[in-house]
C-alpha cells in the first residue's frame, strides 16, 4: 500500500489558527476538536446529524462536526461559535439580538443555531422567516418553540429593556453572557483531560433474568480498570424519589424490567472502550415475557413484575365530590370518551453527562441535574456515606423538563470514582439518554361528562390508567395529581376520578412537563367540546359559563378568595376567537381538500408539592467591599430562575439586578432551592428570595434608623441610604462581619401553605394555581392527514409577570412540546431510540404564537406571581385536537395525531 | 485506522484492490450506522478526487461526479427535468447534511426512503463504477439498487459517476414528499414526476416513480404506459396501478396509508408539473 496517501499529521485551520495533531485515524471532527482541541462549544447532542448541536463552518458552510471524519478537515478552515463570537461581527451583532429575545434557553442549542445563522446572514443580511428556518431547519431545539430564534436572525426589534430589571421589567437572561459565546459549561465538559470513561452495560431485552460470566477477567484481559456491579453498592441498590417508591436499582439484580435497564459498568481508557466488542462481554440472558400497555399488565394473571403489586397496580389517586353517577343521571345531556396517549420523550438535546473525583477525601459530582440536594441525599444511601462526605456541584444544564429530577449518571460516577481513586466521566449516548431516562406516563382515559340544558356542567367522572414503566420514578406524583386537576379549572360539584399506576415493561415513566396533567386534559377538553357541540352552545362561551370563579370550591373543596384567572384568560382569547373562527368557516366554503379549523383549550395546574412540604432556602449577604451576593440554589434549566429570583430579590434589596453577584447551586455552599420541578421555582424560591431581600433590607434600615421606603446606593464600601429625612452613608468596611465574612446576612425559608388530601381527595393541595388557554388554528389535509397549526393565541394567568420576556419564552416552548406531543412525538422503545425516528418539532413545524400575559395576583406568590412552566403545554394539545374537529368534523381518541392515525379517523367517520 | 485521501482516481481504485477499506464521501451515514466498538476497516476518502466533484456536460448527457454534494446539484444551473432532483436535494436532511451529503453516498447508502432515488429514476439516471481490476462499466439505476442496504457496487468498486442522459427538450419534473415534520424527516412516502406535454397538452413521455413504498423506489410502468396520449388530469390511479409496491406498517405509518397517501401524491405531482 502506498503510505503517501494518507497523512500522520492532520493540519487544519481552527478559527483562525493553524492546527497540526497526529492523524485522528478517521475520528469525528467533533470528537477532535472537543477533546483534543478543548472546543466545548461543539456541542454533541445525538451523534447522528440529527440535532445539529454540533454545527461548525467547514470553508464557511455549515455541516455537522460529529458526521464528518476529523481528516476530511484537512487544510480546510474550521470555525466554531468561539471563533465566530471573537472575529466575526456578524456572529456578535447576532449574539447580542439572541441576548435582546431571551432566544437561548438553557443554550445547549445556542452554538449550533448561531453557527448556522452567521453563514446565512453572512450571504443574506435580511433574511426572510423562510429563509430563516430553511438555515436552521437542521438544529433542535427543545426550550424555545423557536419564534424567538426566528426574531433574533431577523433582527427584530429588542424585547429586552435597558432596565434595572426591577419585577415586571424584561432584562436580559442574567446569564445569557456564557450561552451566545460558547463559553458555558454543560455535563461533558468539565471533565478533566486524564479522566477515565465509563460504559454502561444495558439490557437488549425489556425483560430478562441475567448471570455474569467472569466479567473480573473479560475487564483484565482488556485493560479495563474495573467493573461495576450491584456487588459494589456499598449502601442500598435502590433509587427513587417518593417515600416508598424507592424501587429502581442502581445496576439490576439478576433480573432487568425494561430494555436499556443498567446491569454493570467498566471503566478505562476512552481509547479501549471505544474498540471493546460488546458482545463478548460474559453475560448470558434468559428473556421473559413483557408487558408493553398498562391494559395487559392489570389483567388478572398478569406476570406481576414487582413484590406486592397485585395487577401491577404502583398506587391509586382519588378525589370525590357530591355525587357525580347520580348527577349523570340527571344531566340533559352526556358525552363520554377514551383517550389513548403514547410515551413522550423528553428529548432535550444533551444527554446526560457528568464528571466525578474524590477530592481531599469527599467525593465531587459535576453533572447536569435538576434537583443537586436529591442527588446528594440519594447518593447518601446509595454509597453509604455521610452527606458531609459529598459535594454535588452542577453543570449547566441543557434541557430538563422532568427527566433530570431522577438520577441518571450520578452513582455510576460515584462508584467509579470511588473505586478507581482517579476522575472519571460519563455521557450518555442518545440511544442510551433515550433507552434508560425517564418519559411521559402513556396513558388510558375515559371521560364522562353531563350538562343541562342552560349548559351548566352536571357530573364528571374520569378514570385514567398511566403505564408508569418499570419503576415507580414519580408515577406516584402523577397518579396523584391528576384527580386534583382532571376536572380543568371549572366549577364542578359532583366529580369523581380516580387514577392508577400500572408496572410494565416499558421505560420509567417519570416527571414531565405537567406530571400527567397534559394528558388528562386531552380527554377532558375535548369531551367538553363534544359537549358544547351536543348541547349547541360556542365552545369558548360553554366554558366560559363553567369556568372557576374567585371564592367558588375546586374539586378538592378549596377556595381561592382571590387569582382565580381563568375566566380572564378565555376573555382575552375572545376576539381572536371571534375573528379566526370567521376566517375558518369562510375559507372552508371554498376549500375542499384542505380544512381550517379554530379549537381552544384550557389548563390550570398547583405550583409546588401536592399536599407536602416543599420548602425553598435562599441566602445573600453584603460584603465590606459593597458586593451583594445572592446564593441562588434554584436550577436554571433554561427557563429563567436565575434572572426571575435575582429580580425578585433585587425589589425586595432595592437594588438594580446588576448590583447581584450570582452563586449558583452548588451543596457546599448554597442552601437547597429545592428541586426545578411542579412549577415552583418563581412562586416558592422566588418567596424565598423576597424575604432574604427584606431581610437585608431591614437590616440595613434599622440600622440606620430610616424609613421602610429608603432608597439604597451601593458605591463600593460605601452605601448611601436617602429617604425623605436625608441621606445618611454607611462604610461597610466598618462594620463586623460574620464566619462567612458578610457584614449584612440573610437566610430565609419559605414553604407554600398547603393542607392534606382526605380519603376523598378534599383539601388544600396546592397554595396556588396558574391558568391558561390556548386557542390553536389548523390546516388539514384531508387526503393525506397531515395537521399543521398556522397560529396560536397563548393567554396564561401568571398573577404577575416578574420578566415579561421570559414569560413568552416559556409559552412558546411549553406550545412547541404540545405540539410534538398531539401530532409527532411517540417513544417505542428498540425503535425510536433516536432523533430521526422520534421527531420533535423543528423550526418548520412551530407556527406565530401570540402571548397575551394575563395578571390576576395571587394572594402568595412574590409580589402576586404564579408558577408558570408545566402550565403552558397543557393547553396546547386539546387546542389542536378541538381545531381538528372543527375543520373536519372527526374526533381524535389516539394521539400523536400522526398522518396515518388522521387518516384512519377521517375514514371512520366517511363509513 | 487510517484514512486515505488521494488525489488520483487511479490511486483510489488501487487502494480498493484490498478489501479492508471503506469509501466515504460526505460521510453523513457513515458514523450513524456504525455498531460500537467501532469498525476495522480502513477509510478511502474520496473528497479529493477532483472528476468526482463535477458536473459535467458531455456528448449524450449530464454526468455529476459521484462525490458532488446535495448543495452543488441544489445550486446548480442544471436543465428544468432536474427539478425533482434539486427538490430533492433541499429535502435531504438539513443544510448541515446537504452541504455534506453526496449523491453517490445516497445512493450507495441503498436505504429505501433515500431522497435522491426516485429522481434519478425518472431521469433514467446510470451509475458508472470504476475498479482498477475491470474498469468502467456503467448500469442503469434500477440495476444498481438491489435492495435495502444492497446494491450492485462490487467492494473494490467506486461510484465514479452518475450520469444522465439528455431529457427531452420541454421535459418538467417534480417532487413531493411526505413526512411527520419539516426539516429533517424520512418520507413516508415520495413521489417524482418527470412529464413532456405535446402541444395541445397530450403526454408524450412520462416517468413516476416513488419511493419509502417498496424496499426500493421504483418506476410506476403500468400507470406510466396508460398516461401515454392522455392528458395529466385524465386518469384515475387504481389499485392495479399499484400493485408492484408493497409498502410497510412502521411508526411513520401504515402500510395501507401509504399506498393511498402515494396516489394522492401522484395526483397532485401530476397537477403541479404542468403548471
Amino acid at each position: 500500500m502506498n503510505k503517501k496517501l494518507s497523512q500522520s499529521q492532520l493540519i487544519f485551520r481552527l478559527n483562525g489558527e493553524t492546527v497540526n495533531i497526529p492523524a485522528p485515524n478517521g475520528r469525528r471532527l467533533s470528537e477532535i476538536l472537543r477533546k483534543e482541541l478543548s472546543a466545548q462549544d461543539v456541542k454533541i447532542g445525538c451523534n447522528a446529524g440529527d440535532c445539529g448541536a454540533c454545527t461548525v463552518l467547514v470553508d464557511g458552510q455549515p455541516v455537522c462536526a460529529c458526521l464528518m471524519v476529523a481528516e476530511q478537515a484537512e487544510e480546510r478552515d474550521v470555525q466554531t461559535l468561539t471563533g465566530l463570537h471573537r472575529d466575526d461581527p456578524i456572529t456578535r451583532n447576532l449574539s447580542e439580538s439572541f441576548l435582546n429575545h431571551g432566544s437561548a434557553q438553557c443554550g445547549i442549542c445556542t452554538p449550533g443555531m448561531i453557527v448556522s445563522a452567521t453563514a446565512l446572514l453572512r450571504k443574506n443580511d435580511a433574511p426572510s422567516e423562510d429563509e430563516v428556518k430553511d438555515a436552521l431547519g437542521g438544529v433542535l431545539c427543545r426550550c424555545t418553540g423557536y419564534r424567538k430564534i426566528i426574531d433574533a436572525v431577523m433582527n427584530a426589534p429588542a424585547i429586552a429593556e435597558h432596565c434595572n430589571g426591577d419585577v415586571g421589567e424584561s432584562v436580559r437572561h442574567l446569564d445569557g453572557r456564557a450561552k451566545v459565546s460558547g463559553e458555558l459549561r454543560f455535563g461533558d465538559d468539565v471533565a478533566s483531560k486524564e479522566s477515565l470513561e465509563i460504559l454502561i452495560l444495558r439490557s437488549p431485552y425489556h425483560h430478562a433474568k441475567f448471570k455474569f460470566g467472569n466479567l473480573e477477567k473479560y475487564c483484565q484481559d482488556h485493560g479495563l480498570e474495573v467493573t461495576l456491579t450491584a456487588a459494589d453498592i456499598p449502601g442500598k441498590n435502590a433509587f427513587g424519589v417518593i417515600p416508598g417508591f424507592i424501587d429502581q436499582p442502581v445496576f439490576a439484580e439478576n433480573m432487568v424490567r425494561f430494555k436499556g435497564e443498567a446491569v454493570a459498568a467498566i471503566v478505562g481508557l476512552a481509547s479501549i472502550l471505544s474498540d471493546l466488542d460488546l458482545s463478548k462481554i460474559p453475560i448470558t440472558w434468559e428473556v421473559q415475557s413483557s408487558h408493553h400497555s398498562s391494559s395487559e399488565a392489570e389483567k388478572d394473571g398478569a406476570l406481576q413484575l414487582h413484590a406486592g403489586h397485585k395487577n401491577n397496580v404502583m398506587c391509586r389517586g382519588f378525589v370525590s365530590r357530591g355525587t357525580a353517577h347520580a348527577a349523570l343521571k340527571k344531566a340533559d345531556v352526556v358525552v363520554s370518551g377514551n383517550f389513548t396517549t403514547g410515551i413522550v420523550e423528553h428529548a432535550y438535546i444533551e444527554p446526560e453527562a457528568g464528571f466525578a473525583e474524590v477530592k481531599n477525601g469527599r467525593l465531587e459530582i459535576h453533572a447536569c441535574t435538576q434537583a443537586p440536594v436529591m442527588d446528594l441525599e440519594s447518593l447518601e444511601s446509595i454509597l453509604a456515606m455521610h452527606r458531609s462526605k459529598i459535594r454535588i456541584v452542577p453543570t449547566a444544564v441543557g434541557g430538563g423538563f422532568g427527566s433530570k429530577l431522577d438520577l441518571s449518571v450520578q452513582p455510576f460516577l460515584a462508584l467509579a470514582a470511588l473505586k478507581t481513586h482517579k476522575p472519571v466521566r460519563l455521557c450518555y449516548s442518545r440511544e442510551e439518554s433515550m433507552q434508560s431516562s425517564t418519559k411521559r406516563h402513556p396513558s388510558n382515559i375515559k371521560v364522562t361528562i353531563g350538562a343541562d340544558r342552560s349548559g351548566k356542567i352536571c357530573g364528571f367522572l374520569f378514570d385514567g390508567a398511566f403505564d408508569t414503566g418499570a419503576y415507580a420514578s414519580w408515577g406516584p406524583t402523577v397518579a396523584n395529581r391528576v384527580p386534583v386537576h382532571a376536572s380543568g379549572p371549572y366549577n364542578v360539584n359532583d366529580y369523581q376520578a380516580s387514577s392508577r399506576g400500572i408496572y410494565t415493561n416499558n421505560p420509567p415513566s417519570g416527571a414531565f412537563r405537567g406530571f400527567g396533567v397534559p394528558q388528562s386534559a386531552i380527554a377532558q377538553e375535548s369531551m367538553l367540546d363534544e359537549l358544547a357541540d351536543k348541547l349547541g352552545l360556542d365552545p369558548l362561551a360553554f366554558r366560559l359559563k363553567n369556568a372557576l370563579e374567585n371564592g367558588v370550591e375546586t374539586v378538592c373543596g378549596q377556595v381561592f378568595e382571590k387569582g382565580v384567572g381563568i375566566k380572564a384568560c378565555l376573555k382575552a382569547l375572545q376576539p381572536a376567537w371571534i375573528e379566526e373562527r370567521q376566517k375558518a368557516t369562510e375559507a372552508n366554503k371554498s376549500s375542499a381538500v384542505l380544512k381550517y379549523g379554530v379549537g381552544i383549550g384550557v389548563g390550570w395546574y398547583g405550583c409546588g408539592n401536592t399536599s407536602l412540604p416543599n420548602p425553598s432556602t435562599i441566602k445573600a449577604g453584603i460584603f465590606p467591599d459593597g458586593g451583594i451576593r445572592l446564593h441562588q440554589g434554584a436550577m436554571d434549566i433554561g427557563q429563567g430562575s436565575n434572572t426571575v429570583i435575582s429580580q425578585i430579590f433585587a425589589r425586595a434589596l432595592g437594588i438594580p439586578v446588576s448590583d447581584i453577584q450570582l452563586i449558583g447551586p452548588d451543596t457546599d455552599i448554597t442552601p437547597d432551592a429545592g428541586k426545578t420541578s411542579a412549577s415552583r421555582q418563581t412562586f416558592v424560591s422566588g418567596n424565598a428570595a423576597r424575604l432574604a431581600g427584606e431581610r437585608l433590607r431591614r437590616q440595613i434600615t434599622e440600622r440606620l434608623n430610616v424609613s421602610e421606603d429608603a432608597e439604597f446606593s451601593f458605591n463600593g464600601p460605601e452605601l448611601t441610604v436617602a429617604d425623605r429625612a436625608g441621606k445618611h452613608k454607611l462604610n461597610l468596611q466598618n462594620l463586623p462581619k460574620n464566619g462567612e465574612g458578610f457584614v449584612f446576612f440573610a437566610e430565609e425559608t419559605y414553604d407554600p401553605p398547603t393542607k392534606p388530601l382526605d380519603k376523598n381527595g378534599q383539601g388544600h393541595p396546592y397554595a396556588q394555581f396558574g391558568y391558561a388557554a390556548h386557542l390553536a388554528v389548523v390546516v388539514v389535509d384531508t387526503k393525506l392527514g397531515t395537521v399543521k397549526p398556522t397560529k396560536f393565541v397563548a393567554a396564561h394567568d401568571v398573577g404577575k409577570a416578574i420578566n415579561p420576556m421570559l414569560v413568552e419564552g416559556q409559552v412558546h416552548g411549553g406550545i412547541a412540546q404540545g405540539l410534538g406531543m398531539a401530532l409527532m412525538e411517540e417513544y417505542i422503545a428498540g425503535r425510536t431510540e433516536n432523533l430521526h425516528d422520534y421527531l420533535i418539532p423543528t423550526i418548520g413545524d412551530v407556527p406565530n404564537i401570540k402571548t397575551l400575559i394575563v395578571e390576576e395576583e395571587d394572594a402568595h406568590g412574590p409580589y402576586g406571581a404564579k408558577g408558570l412552566g408545566e402550565h403552558v403545554l397543557i393547553p396546547t394539545a386539546p387546542a389542536i385536537l378541538n381545531a381538528f374537529k372543527h375543520a373536519t368534523g372527526s374526533r381524535l381518541y389516539e394521539i400523536p395525531a400522526t398522518p396515518s392515525r388522521v387518516m384512519a379517523a377521517l375514514k371512520q367517520r366517511m363509513t | 485506522m487510517t484514512v486515505y485521501s488521494p488525489s488520483q482516481l487511479e490511486d483510489a481504485l488501487n487502494i480498493l484492490r484490498d478489501p479492508g477499506f471503506v469509501v466515504i464521501a460526505g460521510g453523513t451515514d457513515y458514523f450513524p450506522s456504525l455498531k460500537m466498538g467501532g469498525s476495522q476497516d480502513n477509510i478511502l476518502n474520496v473528497m479529493k478526487l477532483p472528476e468526482m466533484n463535477t458536473i459535467t456536460f458531455e456528448e449524450g448527457g449530464f454526468r455529476i461526479g459521484g462525490a458532488v454534494s446535495w448543495t452543488q446539484i441544489i445550486k446548480s444551473d442544471l436543465p428544468a427535468a432536474f427539478d425533482a432532483l434539486k427538490a430533492a436535494g433541499q429535502e435531504v436532511g438539513s443544510i448541515q447534511i446537504q452541504n455534506a451529503g453526496t449523491i453517490a453516498g445516497n445512493l450507495c447508502n441503498a436505504s429505501p426512503a433515500a431522497d435522491g432515488v426516485p429522481p434519478l429514476l425518472a431521469l433514467e439516471a446510470e451509475i458508472e463504477l470504476q475498479s482498477a481490476k475491470r474498469g468502467k462499466r456503467q448500469i442503469p439505476l434500477v440495476k444498481f439498487l438491489n435492495g435495502i442496504r444492497n446494491t450492485d457496487r462490487q467492494k473494490d468498486e467506486l461510484v465514479t459517476s452518475i450520469f444522465v442522459p439528455h431529457p427531452p427538450k420541454g421535459m418538467k419534473s417534480v417532487f413531493t414528499k411526505l413526512g411527520s415534520r419539516s426539516y429533517l424527516v424520512i418520507s413516508i412516502c415520495m413521489t417524482a414526476i418527470s412529464i413532456l406535454l405535446n402541444g395541445s397538452g397530450r403526454i408524450i413521455d412520462i416517468r413516476i416513480a416513488v419511493g419509502a413504498c417498496s424496499p426500493v423506489a421504483q418506476r410506476l410502468k403500468t400507470l406510466e404506459r396508460e398516461m401515454i396520449g392522455c392528458r395529466p388530469n385524465e386518469v384515475a390511479i387504481c389499485e392495479r396501478h399499484l400493485l408492484s409496491l408493497t409498502p410497510i406498517s412502521d411508526v411513520r405509518g401504515s402500510a395501507v396509508f401509504r399506498q393511498e397517501a402515494v396516489a394522492e401524491q401522484i395526483v397532485r405531482s401530476l397537477s403541479r408539473a404542468v403548471l
